[in-house]
């Protein structure tokens, strides 16, 4: 649905995006992940013809965003960082405004589009309120409502979370996993746990450039205690059991922390089960043995600082 | 087309959304009317015309028409709407001429909102309507000129105050080209004549005055054609990034 091939932007002497390259099909949730100032934002602007590339181009659908730009645009929603809105309208006027400015003439169809993403976002109450009297996560809605009003194939938004309140979070994270199936939705954004609960791929991009391109899981697999157990100890000397550790082959690195030794796996392999029959067998003086936690986070920090 | 359509419309209600639209329709209309009966001493001419309303005009539009046209673009350009207007299936001609088409359409209104001005002439005495309409037909086109120029300058910055004075400067040198008083003033610093017709002939008011006393011609509606053309043409490669 989109191809991205070797978008290059410069402003003036800096290089804000450097040859990025991807592909994203139908059913694709892409995560778009980086430190603020990555290129994220740039990158979707190029993708959706706003900001011309300096090298490189980007296809919707086959369409080439520089050299068909109209047939390209028709393809995709998109939602702007911030997104901003004809603040003096309300939203019926301004869904009404994007109907005809995507074609949607005919008068049932118009209506129909108006209120399904109405329902969908839940803007009924709303809908005679200048959009300078909403909300900040009334503004949001109404920013997605006209993403998807043609019903598009592709949906790209920058941060559509941004700025809102838990609650609202989630109402927007659920927006767009109910509607993942039959699109291709590219969505950028700051908050690890959003990619970790909606995307099924994660690009990671660091200074123009990008570091990972990967599922979540395998970007989990970086870190350094991916599949790690922890055995906790009941004030007991770790020394018998650590050096029962030691002979596993699967157990690479043993680590101590307070009332606790961490066991990490070679090659990242799945030890839990190994260790429990080991530790029934020799009776080990543990309280409890759970999965050491893989925070996104931390691959993120890790790939990111350099 | 369509989308050309819904920009208009679009823009075209907008001015009626604020007060700004009726703000300047009732500043437009005060100051047309009030300038031509107390400072043009309408009645003191005895003379059943036009010319004193259009004399005005051009020093009206002046600072009527950069108000209409500032926001046009850099209002989008602050707000970031414009990043909304041009990834949707668009070109940036469409909208530029969408934009442009709305807030003439606008000035217009203003225009022809001043029909109680020929009704009052035609009341007391007995006009000549050719020059009427000509004068009309001349101050719409040259509305037109003028806000193809703030067009211009409103999509060169995002802040509306410049896009406002950047405008105004290059109008009044427009209009001052071809002002008899400038143009005496330039003669009278020995300026050659040549230059002095060659340059009021870009003037709004060389273009004008001839259809104000009710001469049509090709040459002087081309002029504001034009101009408005090739301001709108450049507007359209300042967008395109």
């Amino acid at each position: 649905m989109i191809e991205v091939e070797n978008l290059v932007k410069d402003f003036g002497s800096i290089r804000a995006v450097d040859h990025i390259t991807f592909e994203l099909k139908k059913g694709d949730i892409l995560g778009f992940l980086g430190p603020n100032g990555a290129g994220k934002s740039t990158t979707m602007k190029m993708i959706t013809g706003f900001l011309q590339p300096t090298l490189g181009t980007a296809r919707v659908g086959g369409h080439d965003i520089q050299q068909e730009p109209i047939a390209a645009k028709k393809l995709f929603g998109y939602l702007p960082e911030n997104g901003p809105l004809y603040q003096e309208m309300t939203p019926l006027e301004f869904l009404g405004f994007i109907a005809d400015m995507r074609g949607i003439n005919n008068r049932v169809d118009r209506e129909k589009n108006i209120r399904r993403v109405m329902e969908i976002c839940h803007l009924e109450n709303v809908r005679h309120q200048p959009i300078e009297t909403l909300s900040k996560g009334y503004r949001q809605r109404v920013g997605m409502a006209h993403a998807i009003l043609h019903d598009p194939q592709c949906l790209i938004m920058d941060e559509p979370t941004d700025g809102l309140d838990p609650n609202q979070k989630q109402e927007v994270r659920r927006l767009i996993s109910s509607m993942a199936s039959d699109k291709a939705i590219l969505l950028s954004t700051h908050i690890l746990d959003e990619v970790e609960s909606m995307c099924n791929r994660i690009i990671i991009i660091a200074e123009g450039s990008i570091i990972a391109d990967e599922s979540p899981d395998d970007l989990r697999r970086r870190h350094p205690r991916f599949n790690a157990v922890e055995l906790l100890l009941n004030n007991e000397d770790p020394q018998t059991i650590r050096e029962s550790l030691r002979r596993l082959d699967k157990v690479g690195e043993v680590i101590e922390e307070e009332e606790k030794l961490i066991a990490v796996p070679i090659n990242g392999e799945d030890i839990n089960a190994l260790l429990f029959e080991t530790a029934r067998s020799e009776n080990w003086p543990v309280v409890g043995m759970n999965k050491s936690s893989v925070r996104l986070e931390e691959v993120f920090r890790d790939l990111t600082q350099i | 087309m369509q989308s050309i359509l819904a920009i208009f419309k679009r823009e075209f209600m907008g001015y009626f959304r604020s007060p700004v639209g009726y703000v300047f329709l009732i500043v437009f209309l005060v100051s047309t009317i009030g300038l031509t009966w107390f400072l043009g001493g309408f009645f003191d001419t005895n003379d059943a015309s036009m010319a004193r309303f259009y004399t005005f005009l051009p020093w009206i539009f002046l600072f009527l028409v950069p108000a209409v046209g500032m926001r046009l673009w850099a209002e989008e350009k602050k707000s970031g709407t414009w990043e909304l207007l041009f990834t949707l299936p668009i070109s940036v001609t469409q909208a530029v001429f969408g934009k442009f088409l709305a807030g003439w359409a606008f000035i217009s209104v203003g225009i022809l909102l001043t029909f109680s001005m020929p009704m009052t002439v035609a009341y007391l005495g007995d006009p000549d309507w050719g020059p009427v309409f000509s004068g009309y037909l001349g101050g719409i086109l040259m509305a037109g000129a003028f806000l193809s120029i703030c067009s211009l300058t409103s999509s060169l910055t995002e802040n509306q105050v410049i896009s406002f004075v950047l405008s105004v400067v290059i109008c009044l040198i427009l209009v001052l080209l071809g002002w008899s008083v400038f143009s005496d003033l330039m003669l009278a610093a020995h300026f050659p004549v040549w230059l002095v017709d060659g340059l009021s002939n870009f003037s709004f008011i060389t273009h004008f005055n001839p259809m104000v006393r009710g001469l049509v011609t090709l040459r002087d509606m081309l002029f504001f054609v034009s101009l408005g053309a090739f301001c709108l043409f450049v507007n359209v490669l300042t967008l395109e990034r």
